[in-house]
């Protein structure tokens, strides 16, 4: 098995653009494609996700028609989480030695939705209302804190923390610092959380190129290493995204399952962790996927948050892009966005977002409908 | 004459109406609607199941502005109010996932009591009256 090196990392801006995801994604590709010091003919494969574009592969015709085999994923918030593992696993396993994963989208404004059929779900769990993305993070956040202690100040704290972070993130969706009170007096959408606690749906795309590890020193003198992915479904007692029933024998969440996995295949502990990216398609994701992928048990967050600890000079920086919140989330493009800012971290180069003490491991974390979760840790 | 949104998941409109559920009998996992094979032990012996009619609320939020469509509702944003949904378990079978009829945070309380009833959703185009399931407390 061959190591998987990560070479090359672009990213087009998140936000709202007058031009379309293909375009966004042929940007995202050129970004990745000088960082890495390669052409496009260089690339022997592809790997594409998106959501609102049928067929990412046309992003072809705006960089190059060179006939590679270019397969389109789409996983719903794993969508680029799944982009990423299948592009590393293609070169793990020796059968292409450079390759590229690119992610676009273009979503409407507002919640996502969908026809309910596409989920497995009856046509009344829409029509009464209850097929609303937003609504279960509710649900869970607000039972999650209610047992374990944590106040919906803290909720606060977690969407100002990544909105300060996305105001050092030139390519960030929100830009401006929002006061801990602000976020809380602002529209109660789905309780305990707030306008302000979401992300939002936007628009963006991002690109990473990988190849053998064995030959990353012909393209760059800071190799960063894909040591693991995993993907995990949720199992039965798992309550989840777009659901009609629970079992009453709880199971925890497949972030778990992926997570264990992830650092089982890397060797790696969450202690061993320098730089975090989590899902935080609101405050309260944040606060619950901190105990979920190992980096606290279930309530130390109070605690930590209020220390700091999140911060990018804190003992665990949480999204120091802004995360979710402060970048929106274009479905496709998102998990690229996280390994996009950990390369920048792990390389030192992140600006007035670095992590001070040179950090070595990176972790970033996805999850969505219907219960999607997935997890990768890079080193340098 | 009202009109249930999903005739199938309910015995509504017979008085005392149940949910009807399905339960595996190689494993007793159960599901709510009915599906055909079970999601725990993938078998295929099911049978209807009529669940409890009150339970416990076991986690809740609040939906604080008007869903998407499809959503059937007819309210819009200047004369929507919050409805709460929430997760109810129905004895030791299964917990649903539920529209409630107490919308308001400092009303409603984990652990408290529900029972079933059916709720107006909106009045369709030949005039007639649409319910669904919604669980209030008690």
């Amino acid at each position: 098995m061959n190591d998987v090196a990560i070479i090359g990392v672009g990213l087009h801006p998140f936000g709202r653009f007058a031009k379309t995801a293909i375009e966004m994604g042929a940007e995202a590709i050129q970004l990745a494609l000088s960082d890495a010091g390669v052409q496009w003919k260089d690339i022997q494969f592809g790997f594409g996700g998106s959501y609102e574009v049928s067929n990412p592969d046309a992003v072809t015709r705006l960089v190059g028609l060179t006939g590679i085999p270019f397969t389109n994923v789409f996983n719903a918030c794993a969508t680029a989480a799944s982009s990423i593992e299948q592009t590393a696993e293609a070169i793990r396993s020796g059968r292409y030695d450079i390759g590229i994963a690119v992610g676009m989208d273009k979503h409407p404004r507002g919640a996502f939705t969908d026809d309910p059929s596409k989920l497995g779900l009856p046509g009344w769990y829409a029509e009464n209302g209850q097929f609303v993305t937003t609504k279960f993070f509710g649900i869970k956040t607000n039972r999650y804190i209610e047992e374990h202690g944590i106040s919906q100040r803290t909720l606060a704290k977690v969407a100002n923390k990544n909105f300060r972070n996305g105001a050092l993130n030139p390519n960030a969706f929100r830009r401006n610092p929002i006061s801990e009170d602000d976020i809380l007096n602002s529209t109660m959408l789905n309780y305990p959380l707030t306008q302000y606690m979401f992300c939002s749906p936007d628009e963006g795309a991002a690109a990473v190129i990988m190849c053998r590890g064995d030959l990353a020193a012909r393209y760059t003198t800071k190799p960063i290493y894909l040591r693991s992915s995993a993907i995990r479904t949720r199992r039965y007692g798992a309550y989840e995204v777009h659901s009609t029933w629970a079992a009453v024998d709880e199971d925890v969440s497949p972030t778990v399952y992926a997570s264990r996995a992830a650092y089982e295949t890397a060797g790696i502990d969450p202690s061993d962790v320098d730089v975090i990216q989590l899902q935080d398609t609101d405050a309260g994701s944040e606060v619950i996927h901190m105990a979920e992928n190992g980096f606290c048990k279930d309530g130390e967050q109070e605690k930590l948050i209020a220390e700091g600890a999140t911060e990018i000079g804190g003992r665990l920086p949480v999204n120091t892009d802004g995360g979710l919140i402060a970048n929106g989330e274009p479905i496709g493009a998102s998990g690229i966005r996280q390994v996009y800012e950990l390369v920048q971290q792990l390389r030192g180069n992140a600006g007035d977002r670095q992590v001070p003490g040179n950090p070595k491991v990176g972790y970033a974390q996805v999850y969505g409908a219907p219960g999607t979760a997935a997890a990768s840790i890079l080193t340098t | 004459m009202a009109k249930a949104l999903a005739p199938d998941v309910s015995t509504w409109p017979e008085e005392n109406p149940q949910l009807i559920g399905s339960r595996c009998n190689d494993c007793a996992a159960t599901t709510w609607p009915r599906q055909q094979r079970c999601p725990r032990c993938s078998g295929a012996d099911l049978s209807d199941l009529l669940l409890e009619r009150s339970g416990k609320l076991v986690a809740w939020t609040t939906q604080g502005f008007v869903p998407k469509l499809p959503y059937a509702g007819k309210e819009n944003a200047d004369n929507f109010e919050a409805f709460g949904i929430g997760l109810v378990q129905l004895g030791d079978d299964v917990r649903v996932e539920t529209r409630l009829t107490e919308g308001d945070p400092a009303v409603l309380r984990t652990g408290m009591d529900v029972e079933l009833t059916f709720v107006p959703l909106y009045v369709d185009d030949a005039g007639e009256e649409v319910v669904t399931v919604a669980f209030k407390p008690v």
